[in-house]
């Protein structure tokens, strides 16, 4: 498949799309994002490639990889931020990028550069008023859905202090709730524990595990350590030799899978109490796995023995759709 | 040498009819400022908006050498500036690099096109530094009919401006037209400066339009308080500087920039700000 033949593919899986709208009716037996054969590239360079997987909705997805591997790159495409170059991505039972709105979204490092003087309850309302155009008054429903996600998060109190007089933690905890106005159906979070502290950061995965159990939300949180959120995932998107899976936990939750996704040796513990952590262990480290991360074709071939996506498909199976489609 | 001696005739002087034309345009000025200052911050945009001004310079001596008024060739050459900065999008206002050499490289020009004709050598110094003695009548109607296109802009635009300019990446999910929020902010900056440089020069301008802002931020808990506070801020540099200017034989720019600075320095100290 050449790059000149992308956009023709990208048009057939529209089609295919609008059909898929017109039969689909219950909504709530829609799952929350779609990934087929998807591609995805930035400057001519491809990212990631062949994601084919499914994630119900009610879901805690963690989205793992190494650094580079295009874990931002998969929120962009779920926001429609960034075309695919070939495939298609539904979300909420949309094309990407369709259902925003129904989309909270917290960037990484997000709101840590503020030049600016705005509250904590200026800020929330502003993830609601801040696409309409023209003089507006601030509805009480407006207010009153503002105030409900500032509690939630446990900020009451503290709307009117500025977002640059805060810790980080409770920065990050404004930034979830500017995402959290108006009941999101899916929360898309990019590194939400990045430079936090320790207790800051249970406190960021017991609201996560809140929202998804009270408000029965939908959550993806990118993360480069696992550890803080075993309590509360239900599975996760890794990004392994050039491609994103997806599977439920028992399956990510596997000493050499994880020993490939990061390219050091890592264990699972469990505790007697029952508590799960996943350790890089040198003691244990293969041969020429210490610092660098694995080799793509070496990957492939691990998780072409091991491994298979939530629809069946893996990584062969996709090439040769590709040869079919070429 | 310079006489420091107290004019005992300043109100007089005050109250003379090109000193009337000079307070009006203070406020004109004010308003204009205090909008876009905050924005100009908050998007982290500080020197871009400096850089428009010096990029107006080769226009205001161009227009001179033509024999056209400096604030047509100063508005056109800042706007075509405001444009290609804005194309290149939020995080191209931050290069500061690219900015400081186009900047340098404008201010070249600007002077190679003075030395061209002896009528824009004489107007050199006012471009530079102001002039707000001088400003005319039609300039007064200019800047009166820019603030009113900026205030209706900005009426429209307040709320995705103000989120993009705090929260853009969040902003473009949600479905705001960043990219469009950019250019129209790049174009309204280059007329705010346009309509602030022959008050205190393209040099100064940054003392008018973005240190009002920055003390208002530290004193302020919204924008719009920011917003408002910062046009206070400005006209009280402005006409301060002009009852000082008519006191003691100080030039009005170097009063105004003195005042607008002492308040930032001052807003500074008593909160205990230590950065920016």
């Amino acid at each position: 498949m050449t790059a000149h033949n992308a956009p023709g593919a990208a048009r057939r899986g529209g089609a295919i799309v609008k059909n898929a709208d017109a039969i689909v009716e219950n909504a709530d037996a829609q799952p929350c994002i779609e990934l087929r054969d998807a591609t995805v590239e930035r400057g001519g360079h491809v990212i990631w490639s062949n994601g084919t997987f499914t994630i119900p909705r009610g879901t805690v997805t963690a989205i793992v990889g190494a650094n580079g591997a295009g874990k931002t790159t998969l929120i962009d495409v779920e926001l429609g931020l960034l075309e695919l170059s070939r495939g298609s991505v539904r979300v909420l039972g949309a094309p990407a990028g369709a259902n925003n709105r129904r989309i909270g979204y917290v960037p990484q490092n997000y709101m840590d550069d503020l030049d600016s003087n705005v509250t904590v309850g200026q800020s929330v309302l502003l993830g609601m008023t801040g696409t309409r155009f023209g003089l507006r008054r601030v509805t009480r429903e407006q207010r009153a859905d503002a105030a409900e996600a500032i509690e939630f998060v446990g900020l009451a109190g503290k709307e009117r202090m500025r977002l640059s007089e805060l810790s980080g933690g409770l920065r990050q905890r404004a930034a979830i709730a500017q995402a959290l106005v108006g009941h999101p159906e899916l929360l898309l979070l990019d590194e939400p524990l990045a430079n936090l502290d320790l207790a800051s950061q249970n406190a960021m995965v017991e609201l996560f595990a809140r929202l998804n159990r009270e408000w029965g939300m939908t959550i993806q949180i990118v993360s480069h350590d696992l550890n803080m959120l075993l309590p509360i995932l239900t599975g996760a998107v890794y990004l392994l030799d050039g491609h994103p899976h997806y599977s439920g936990m028992s399956d990510v939750l596997d000493s050499d899978l994880l020993t490939h996704l990061y390219g050091t040796r890592i264990e699972i513990v469990t505790t007697p109490q029952g508590d799960m952590f996943v350790t890089p262990n040198p003691a244990v480290e293969p041969e020429g796995h210490g610092t660098g991360t694995l080799a793509a074709d070496e990957a492939a071939s691990f998780f072409r023995r091991h491994y298979r996506d939530g629809n069946g498909t893996d990584r062969a199976d996709g090439a040769a759709r590709e040869e079919r489609q070429a | 040498m310079m006489n420091f001696t107290f004019n005992n005739d300043w109100w007089g002087l005050l109250t003379g009819s090109f000193m009337s034309n000079a307070l009006v345009a203070g406020l004109l000025i004010a308003i204009a400022a205090g909008a876009m200052g905050y924005f100009t911050i908050t998007r982290h945009s500080s020197f871009a908006a400096h850089a428009l001004a010096d990029i107006g310079l080769p226009g205001a001596t161009g227009a001179v050498l033509l024999g056209l008024p400096v604030s047509w060739g100063m508005g056109l050459f800042s706007l075509i500036g405001a444009l290609i900065i804005g194309a290149l999008g939020k995080r191209a206002s931050q290069r500061e690099i690219a900015t400081g050499t186009v900047l340098a490289f404008a201010t070249g020009l600007g002077m190679f096109f003075a030395r061209m004709s002896s009528a824009a050598t004489k107007q050199m110094q006012s471009i530079l530094f102001g002039s707000i003695l001088t400003i005319s009548h039609e300039q007064l109607i200019g800047f009166a009919a820019f603030d009113a296109v900026l205030l209706l802009v900005l009426a429209v635009i307040y709320r995705p401006l103000l989120f993009s300019s705090l929260n853009e990446q969040v902003a473009r999910a949600k479905g705001v037209p960043v990219g469009l929020m950019g250019m129209l902010y790049m174009a309204l900056m280059a007329g705010v400066i346009t309509v602030a440089a022959p008050a205190v020069g393209t040099l100064l301008v940054f003392a008018l339009v973005v240190t009002p802002s920055a003390t208002a931020i530290m004193l302020t808990r919204s924008p719009m308080s920011a917003m408002l506070l910062s046009g206070v801020l400005c006209l009280a540099s402005i006409w301060g500087g002009l009852v000082l200017a008519a006191m003691f034989p100080f030039p009005p720019s170097f009063v105004i920039v003195t005042i607008s600075t002492v308040l930032w320095l001052v807003a500074r100290i008593a909160t205990g700000r230590t950065q920016r």
